[in-house]
């Protein structure tokens, strides 16, 4: 359903040059802590175009905010985020025109309660990009088509279900063409039955080769879908890998203590 | 689904039967017995006398209700600078840049002085104050400056309402539109405004209310408004009705208004769903 003529673009950049060696996004020993508490303990991680990679770990383990700090939600204290060439974690830097290019959908959704779901789509593009009010209205429409939400158009935000609201929070980042995206456990507020209709959007882009950037509790989709696995605990990557090696043979043994907390709580 | 009501239903029915029978009698009892005994108190036919005359009361009506137009205009004048002087100052609080310190310290003394000070106070110290300046005639009018006043003190108020809805908008929300690459103007603008202003309309409908009773202050100063005409009205004819006659002008209009604003509060929790616990 994702996939034709609109689809993010994937470009090595406008002046990068041609993929795969060189990374989109490439982290190198970001550290970020909240008073006294270290959340991320010097992070590095390459993230190369069209990329699938997944953070998984405990709750606390420095995900979200591994996200947050990507799309500069939270300025990091120290170490470089490298997006496109650039070191983006410079301080004093404007954030504004780097986020424009990286989308994020969170947890919680984060829809525009005042708004329609059209125009919660539209107004990434109108405001940010100038976009024309009807050309945006136009695309936001042909976008919620793509994500089978056409008939929810005119509706608000809190007339949908859990699963609809969070196709429409990425239809809402879709809209911007980001060059990658931040999945913030994007299926932990929602019922069980509404989670596999959030998860085909997410297989709809890795086929139309969107770089991601996904933190998740759903092992068996992390299993499916990513190129790589990064376990992380206390704010380290502590094991990163393809995700038959993770999930099979994981060689460190909080690695694996985690992992059979999963399968134990039935969740892979 | 029968006909036969559910019994949850006759449990409500029977309940709702029992209050409006307990809510007539107690006001029945109440207001008989208010009838009855305030005529027999030894005062009463003095006060109904020196309050309640309805010669004068039809003699001075019309006289108030002219007046009366000038509280209007007052109002009318006053509250669209007072939303846009409240604005201003809210956002002026909102503002983190170093650079806008000045601006944030102006805001902050703004609210604290004019909210800190009685409005009848600042009505003298600025209706008597600001023209003795030396402004020019039509300058030192004193219903302009009672104006400014209720404008100065009112939107010290209101500033703080606007900033509470501010900040009752959730940080998700401002995630949300700065994860787009808004900027934080636009996201201000487009996203937190229009959220702030819909939580904010049953304390502002209050604020309003309380602003027309108000207007009657800046008769101290001079204006002929419908305080300072029923005094006239009162000494001409060394009678109190003209003031129980303003009184009732004055709940024409503010008794609408606030039932507008709990009919508001009410449609806001039904929309958002929240239920009354029993």
């Amino acid at each position: 359903m994702i996939g034709d003529d609109q689809t993010p673009a994937m470009p090595a950049g406008p002046d990068g040059p041609a993929a795969s060696d060189v990374p989109k996004l490439s982290l190198r020993g970001v550290r970020k802590s909240f008073g006294s508490t270290v959340v991320l303990d010097g992070i590095d991680l390459d993230v190369a175009v069209g990329d699938v990679i997944t953070l998984i770990g405990a709750s606390g383990s420095g995900k979200s905010t591994l996200l947050r700090c990507v799309n500069l939600l939270e300025p990091t204290d120290d170490g470089q985020v490298v997006f496109d060439g650039v070191d983006i974690a410079e301080p004093g830097l404007d954030p504004d025109p780097i986020r424009r290019r990286i989308g994020m959908v969170f947890q919680s959704f984060n829809l525009f309660p005042h708004m329609s779901v059209v125009d919660n789509v539209a107004i990434g593009p109108r405001k940010v990009l100038g976009t024309a009010k009807s050309t945006a209205r136009e695309n936001a429409l042909a976008m919620l088509a793509r994500l089978g939400l056409s008939d929810r158009a005119d509706a608000y935000p809190d007339q949908l279900s859990g699963g609809q609201q969070q196709r429409v929070a990425i239809a809402r980042s879709l809209a911007m063409n980001p060059e990658v995206m931040l999945l913030d456990e994007i299926t932990s507020a929602l019922d069980p039955e509404l989670v596999g209709e959030v998860l085909d959007v997410v297989r709809g882009l890795k086929a139309a080769g969107m770089t991601m950037l996904f933190a998740t509790h759903e092992m068996a989709f992390a299993r499916e879908i990513s190129d790589r696995v990064c376990f992380l605990h206390q704010g380290r990557i502590l094991e990163e890998g393809p995700p038959s090696r993770i999930f099979e043979s994981p060689t460190e043994p909080r690695t694996q203590a985690f992992l059979q907390r999963v399968i134990d709580a039935g969740r892979l | 689904m029968s006909d036969r009501p559910t019994r949850r239903e006759r449990y409500e029915r029977a309940r709702r039967r029992r209050s409006v029978v307990v809510a007539t009698v107690s006001t029945v009892v109440v207001v008989g017995a208010l009838i009855i005994l305030i005529p027999l108190t030894p005062g009463w036919e003095r006060v109904r006398q020196a309050f309640f005359d309805g010669d004068v009361f039809v003699e001075t009506f019309p006289g108030l209700v002219e007046a009366f137009w000038l509280d209007v205009k007052i109002l009318l004048w006053a509250t669209p600078f007072i939303l846009l002087v409240s604005l201003l100052v809210a956002l002026a609080r909102n503002t983190r840049s170093p650079a806008l310190f000045p601006l944030r310290a102006f805001a902050v003394i703004y609210t604290d002085v004019l909210r800190g000070i009685p409005v009848i106070l600042l009505v003298f110290l600025i209706g008597f104050g600001v023209p003795a300046l030396g402004l020019s005639r039509e300058w030192a009018n004193p219903v302009i400056w009672g104006t400014v006043t209720l404008v100065l003190s009112y939107s010290a108020y209101t500033a703080e309402i606007i900033r509470s809805g501010i900040d009752a908008v959730h940080e998700s929300q401002r995630a949300g539109a700065r994860s787009l690459g808004m900027t934080s103007s636009q996201t201000m603008r487009s996203i937190v405004l229009p959220q702030a202003f819909r939580k904010i309309v049953p304390p502002m409908m209050n604020t309003f209310v309380s602003l027309q009773k108000d207007v009657a202050l800046v008769s101290l100063i001079g204006p002929v408004e419908i305080l300072r005409q029923a005094g006239i009205d009162k000494a001409t004819y060394a009678n109190f009705t003209p003031y129980v006659a303003a009184s009732l002008i004055f709940l024409a209009v503010t008794i609408p208004c606030t039932r507008l604003a709990d009919w508001l509060l009410a449609r806001q929790r039904a929309r958002t769903g929240a239920t009354t616990i029993a």
